[in-house]
Order: C-alpha cells, then structure tokens, then sequence
C-alpha cells in the first residue's frame, strides 16, 4: 500500500465551559486517508463528525480548541501552520463542500465567476485556463449543457446542479483533499442519488482523497472505501465499508443498521378495513392554490380517504403539494374547488368557521419541532392549553393531565417545568406530537415528523406512533419524502407529483411492481446496503426519469 | 443539557455578576439620577426657585457648592430639579408611545394584509415629517405645556415604536408555533399576548431605553430653544439656555445641566448596548 495523503493521529477537539473546565467533544481519533479514496465519518448529530473534518483543515468552530493530535497532510503538518499558510492550502490544497449549496453561493454573480474566484485571485490560475477547466468540470459532473450552465445565476439551475456546481467549485484548484459535509442531506431523494455519483467518479478520477461525512449509513456504502463509526466524539468502530456493513461488531454500529432508510424485504398487505362505515376523513375532488386568487395550483383533483385507525402515508418530493394537502385538511387555507367532510359532516374552509369540536379532531403535528414549540413557554403551557381550550379544564386539572401524557410519550414528568430549548431534538419532537395528542384527536397530521432527527431517535419516533396508535386507535396521515419509513408504517398510500396523486391505493398494491414510473423511481431512489448497488441504480434512473419526461 | 430552575433572583445574581466595570459605573450612575429624580424634594438643599444672593455666577462656596445661575439661584438646587422634570416626562413620554406603538404594531403584524399595508403607509407618512419640525409647528400653534408637550412627543415616537414592534412581531408571526395556535383556533389576541410578546420582551425592551434617551435629548432640544418646559419650571435644557452667559464671564454654570444630559444618555446608551449583546437579541434591521 502506498503511503496516505492524510494521517491524523490521537485529535482531540475541546470546548472550555464557564469555569474554563475543557471538555472533549473529538476524543483521540486516529485514521489515515490514501489518494483515490474516501472515508465515511458516520455518526449522529453531536458525535463530532464535523468537527473532525474541520479540525483536518486546521479549523475550529468558534469556542473549540485542537487541545492535542497532528494532521499531516503530505508530509505537511497542517496544525502547526501559520494563518496565512492555512489560508493558501485550504483553498489549494484542501476544499469543503457544505451541506447547503444554495446557502453557499452568492445569488448576485453568475456561476462561472464563482467557481473560479479562489484560483483566479490567488493567481494560480489565469481566468481563460480557470474557465476552461470549470468547463471540463462541469461535464465530468455531468450537468446539463456544461458550456453555459456558468453562465448562468444560481437561482437558475436546480439543488442538486447547485450541489454538484460547489463540488466543481471545490475541485478547480486540483485539491488533493476534498471535505464532502453531507453534500446530499438537503436533496430530493431522487436527486441525491445522481449527485452521489457524479462526486464518486470525480474522486476516481482525479485521484483524490475524500473526507465524507453524514449520518446515512445506507448511502455511505455507495461512496466509501473505509468507514469511521462515530458516537460522542469517540471512535466506535473503523473498517473498510464491507466489513462495517456485512458483519458489524459494535452494538451501535448495528443500532445504526437497523435504523437505516432501507426498503423492508416485504411489503405485508393491510388487514382490510370495512368500507361500509363512514370514513373519519374524505377529501373530495380538491383542487388548490396560491395567490391571490388561487391562480398558482399547488393541488389538482385530489381524492383522499381516512378510516379511523388507519395510517395513510402521502409521498412525494418538494414542491409536491402534500404539504399543502395537510394544511388545506387542517383549515390553514381554503380550497377553489371540492370540499373535505369529517365523519361525513363537510367541513368549513377556514379554520375561523369550524367549530372547536371539529378542530380538536385534527391535530397537525409539524415538521420541525425547534420552531413549532415556542421557546418562551414552559412545556406546562404548551401542553395545558390544548386541554383548556378544547376540553374546558382548568389549569390545576390540566397541570396534572400534563404529567400523565408527558409520561406516555416517554419523558420524565418533570420536564413540565422546562423551556423547550433545554431539551434535544427528540425529546422536543416528543413534545411536538404530545401537544397534538394533549386535544385527544382522532386524525394526526404527522408533515416530516422525522426527517430532521437523527435515524436511531427518528425511528423511537415512529415506534411511539405506533404504540400511541395502538392504545388510542389513532388515524394518521403521514406525510414525507421517504417511501421506505412509510412502506413500514402505513396501511394505505398515496403518492404525489406536481399536485397530483399519481398512484393510490394499499401499501402492498401501490408498492409491488408493476408500479407507476414515479413511484418506481422513488423506490429505485431509496439505496440498498450494498457497495454496487448505485451503479445499477443512475442506469434505471435515467430509464424512468425518460420514461416520465415523455409522458 | 440540565438548567437548574431559573428564579427571578438567581437571572438578577447572574446579570449583576456578567457587568463589566464600565457598564456597572453607567448602572450605578442611572440608578443615582433615578433615586435623585424620585426624591428632589429630600435632597435638595434650598428651593429651586429662592435667589439666594444677589450675585449672577458665583464660584462655588460652602453654601452653593455649585454656585449660583444667572438670578442668584443655588445651581445644585435647580440641577436636581431638573433631573426630576426631565427624567418624568421623558418617562411618561416613552411610555405613552410604547403602549399605543407597541399596541398599534403587534395589532399591524398580526391582522396583516390590508389592515397592516394602510396602517403601515399611514404611519410611513408620519415618519416622514422631521420631527423636530413637526413638534415646532404643533407647539408653537397650541401653545406649550406639560399635556401639549407629553402629547406631541409621544405620538411622535409612537411612529418609531410603531415601526420596530411591527417588523419584530412579523418576524414571530410566521413561526411554526404560531401557526400551531392558528390551527388549534386561538383568536388574535391570545395569539399576541400568549405567542408574540414573550418572544419580543428583550428587543422592546432595549428599544425602550434608546427610545427613552432619544426623549431626553429630545425635550432638552426643546427646552433650549424656548418651546419646552416654560420657566418658573425648569429641566436641564432649560438651565443649559439660562446660563448660557456664564461661559462669557468664564464660569461654567451652563455646562452642569449640559453635562447632566450627556452623561444620562451616554449611559443609557451603554447599559442597552451591554443588554442586548447580552442577550444576543438583534434589533430587526429595518428601523
């Protein structure tokens, strides 16, 4: 083997607390990257992934300090470089690809003038040559019409072109370390997986080394030569990718595989449900939109039918209208055409006319539970109110009910007392389907419960779902981009493009080929836990994505 | 992470622990003009209107230890006084314009639309009047007194208020949480009261103190030019426009009242600054 381009030895990264106590949050990790190759750092939020790919650049977030290690990145010792040194390697010789391309580039200049800014000012490069290898780059990446895509602004080229145009940004000046930071995590599932391998063969064949960090072990496989498995900035097992992914030894290193996004090797059929009662929620042939006066169509002739109990999963990616749907449901916005009826009674437009009865019974439970949950109430109010409101309790009365349902979505009973800020992520979420649950509705409208936490809290999620499901008999419509939770959790499926339904039905039905084309493009999108799968995988894209075009 | 329960008492300990040297100076000085302003009478040495001697500018002496003004008046007498005159109308001032401005905004931002666009272009027209032309015109054509004076201030800086409370309750208004309470059919009110204010506390709050500094220098301004307080009352723009002729006999006496208002606003403008960097609450930037 030949010598590694990056060997990192004993790094640890430390914050200092009021006291000036230092804790470490990156505790003695070790690894060595060889050209051509990429390594995984895997973990979940906290773990310290980034930090570590950051320490490799020599950088620390504000607040942390590299309290001991070395980083040698070919025979130079990056650590121990001055700032202006740092500054002439980090965009030479070691580039970052961030997890937001829109948040990275500057809507105001054009593309072109972007990707070839660091060589250009630097003088490594003259404009023409820049240009022209931004050029090359942009074919390598395969991007639509590489000799004016640069041309262009970026609000002109979709995310995923966005994200493969910072990877073109990062590659001009020939790193030999490139830093991916969960380049694909902000992407429609069936976007990420062209860009996954449009960076996989750029690596290859520039020879380069690459740090790739995420918390998808699913999509890792695809990429990654050796994985880095990381729990509270600790190293918890280190392999090649086959050998992490075929017979995993640390109990958390499986926890994480079972979490995983994977398709389930079979789809059950429903028990099948009496169609003779009235459905608890019908949508009628509704058609919607934005604007003033609803000129902008966000949902076209949508049928829908909840039965009481049942969990009905809407797919689709953004801009699909099934965001929209939930809020026309819950009465956040008003339909042009069609009606929605509860237990068979219509239901009025608007929020303001329904009466609180009919409100109580749908509960909308929102995607991100750090901004549905105000910072500035204790959780005592945030869960009381819905009980005072709906349900004419009093405060005393609501207090002790806040304790019980705290308990039933498994969180200690004194968390009454705390601010939402002082909880995780999970445990807010947790909260956020609490709040719901607090009105003892009969329909939940979960919009991407958990497709902001973490795979291993995301899946307590949906157990707790489940078992709430169970004891209450629960209806839920969940909502979200992820076809393989929802062929786990759901009876009935709908799913949709450009604000329509375009498949209906069971889940076993909808999901067993042969499928619509979208639907089979979504399910050819969700990876499998094998190192050649993505291959196979962006042959059939195209296939479909054709297939569709011409429809 | 554990957070220990927070008490009013233990925020207030922690706070007084986090003032640098600097901003402790400008807290204990306010706190000073605060207690001499609520206890004039107390403190005083003589009444702010006796003419004490027959001598315009005296040096300070053992009587007046700041001298006298330009009728014989004790200097440390009136200042005091003045402190009390301008600090209570200031007060009342800025408090008057962030009830109706406050109000009036979260009111603006949480009906939106229409109701919001007229309010807002209304008020836009208001703030396009100078203000000091505008506080001119009306007090010169009603005539100057306590009622015309609080009255036309307040309404004045209501505009400003009106325009920052707006821009901050709009920021709040399209959060999730907010939206939760609109689905569950919480009216406006609760939604202002409930969801709005506790998130708009800390920037209001320090808006309160620039405000209230901008009145001080504002009815000073006024007071100079003859249009605020009218003597025999008197607050320190008036004393500044008074012994204006001590500089010409060398004798300081304006500058005490001059100095008075500086130091008031300087240090409220450091106690604000150290509270919002503080509580990392960012004003909106349209203001």
């Amino acid at each position: 083997m030949s010598e590694p381009l990056l060997k990192v030895r004993n790094l640890d990264v430390s914050v200092y607390d009021k006291k000036g106590k230092p804790f470490k949050i990156v505790d003695g990790i070790s690894f060595d990257v060889q050209p051509g190759e990429v390594i995984a750092l895997i973990g979940e939020s906290g773990s310290g992934k980034t930090t570590i790919s950051l320490g490799c650049m020599g950088y620390t977030r504000p607040g942390c300090h590299i309290t001991n290690g070395t980083v040698d990145l070919g025979g130079t010792q990056v650590l121990d470089q001055s700032l202006p040194k740092l500054q002439e390697l980090r965009g030479k010789d070691i580039t970052y690809v961030a997890q937001s391309a829109a948040a990275s580039f500057n809507g105001a200049m054009t593309i072109d003038a972007q990707v070839t800014e660091i060589p250009v000012i630097t003088g490594a490069m003259s404009r023409e040559d820049a240009l022209a290898k931004a050029a090359r780059l942009y074919n390598d990446l395969e991007l639509p019409d590489p000799d004016n895509i640069g041309k262009r602004y970026p609000h002109q080229v979709s995310g995923g072109q966005l994200q493969r145009l910072m990877a073109a940004m990062a590659m001009i000046s020939g790193p030999r370390l490139l830093i991916l930071d969960e380049p694909t995590t902000a992407l429609d599932v069936t976007t990420q997986i062209e860009v996954l391998a449009s960076f996989k063969k750029l690596i290859k064949d520039n020879d380069t080394a690459a740090i790739y960090v995420t918390h998808d072990l699913s999509l890792v496989a695809q990429v990654a030569d050796h994985i880095l498995v990381l729990k509270d900035g600790q190293m918890v097992e280190y392999g090649t990718t086959d050998q992490i992914i075929s017979d995993p030894q640390h109990d958390y290193t499986k926890a994480l595989m079972a979490a995983a996004h994977l398709m389930p090797d079979e789809i059950h059929a429903p028990p099948i449900t009496t169609t003779e009662e009235t459905p608890l929620l019908q949508v009628k042939n509704v058609t919607a939109g934005y604007g003033a006066k609803q000129e902008i169509i966000a949902l076209r002739d949508i049928d829908l039918t909840i039965h009481a109990g049942e969990t009905v999963g809407v797919i689709g990616e953004s801009g699909s209208g099934k965001t929209t749907l939930g809020r026309l449901i819950s009465g956040l916005m008003g339909a042009k055409n069609g009606s929605v009826h509860l237990n068979g009674q219509q239901l009025a437009q608007s929020v303001g006319q329904r009466s609180r009865d009919e409100l109580r019974q749908i509960q909308f439970a929102f995607q991100m539970a750090d901004v549905a949950l105000n910072p500035r109430q204790k959780l005592n109010k945030i869960l009381s109110r819905p009980m005072m409101f709906y349900r004419g309790l009093s405060q005393s009365e609501a207090t002790k009910e806040v304790a019980r349902l705290l308990e039933r979505v498994d969180l200690p009973t004194e968390f009454a007392w705390r601010f939402p800020p002082e909880l995780s992520g999970g445990q807010r979420q947790r909260v956020n389907l609490a709040r719901a649950l607090a009105a003892e509705p009969k329909l939940i409208i979960c919009d991407e419960i958990t497709s902001a936490l973490d795979t291993i809290v995301a899946q307590q999620i949906l157990d707790l779902l489940e078992d709430l499901q169970d004891e209450l008999g629960l209806s839920y419509m969940f909502i979200t981009h992820d076809i393989a939770t929802v062929s786990k959790i759901s009876e009935q499926i709908a799913v949709m493009r450009h604000g329509r339904i375009v498949a209906q039905g069971s889940v076993d039905q909808v999901l067993t080929p042969p499928c619509h084309d979208y639907t089979q493009l979504l399910l050819n999108s969700v990876p499998e836990m094998r190192t050649d799968w993505l291959d196979e995988a962006v042959v059939e894209r195209r296939k479909l994505v054709a297939a569709l075009d011409g429809n | 992470m554990i957070v220990e329960n927070r008490t009013w008492t233990g925020e207030l300990r922690e706070a007084v622990s986090d003032l640098t040297p600097g901003v402790a100076l400008c807290v204990v000085f306010l706190i000073t003009m605060f207690f001499v302003a609520m206890f004039a009478p107390w403190i005083a040495p003589y009444n702010e209107a006796a003419i004490l001697t027959n001598e315009s500018f005296s040096p300070p002496n053992a009587e007046m230890w700041l001298g006298s003004d330009y009728l014989g008046r004790d200097v440390l007498s009136r200042l005091i006084y003045g402190v009390r005159v301008t600090l209570s109308l200031s007060l009342i001032i800025t408090l008057l314009s962030f009830f109706s401005g406050v109000g009036l905004g979260f009111l603006a931002a949480a009906f939106g639309g229409r109701t919001d666009m007229w309010m807002s272009r209304i008020n836009d027209a208001m703030l396009s009047f100078p203000s000091l032309m505008l506080a001119l015109i009306v007090i010169n054509s009603l005539g100057s007194s306590f009622v015309v004076l609080v009255f036309t201030l307040a309404f004045i800086d209501m505009t400003r208020v009106f325009r920052v409370a707006r821009a901050l309750a709009v920021n709040i208004m399209v959060m999730d949480y907010v939206e939760a309470a609109v689905v569950r059919g919480e009216g406006k009110g609760w939604i202002v009261w409930h969801e709005v204010l506790p998130n708009t506390l800390t920037p209001l709050a320090a808006e309160f103190g620039i405000r209230f500094t901008y009145a001080i220098l504002f009815i000073s301004a006024l007071s100079f030019l003859g249009l605020g307080v009218q003597p025999p009352q008197s607050d320190l723009g008036v004393m500044v426009k008074e012994n204006m002729q001590a500089l010409l006999y060398g004798e300081y006496t304006t500058l005490y009242p001059a100095f008075g208002i500086a130091f008031i606003a300087i240090s409220m403008n450091v106690f604000v600054d150290w509270l919002l960097q503080r509580s990392n609450a960012k004003l909106p930037d349209e203001i």
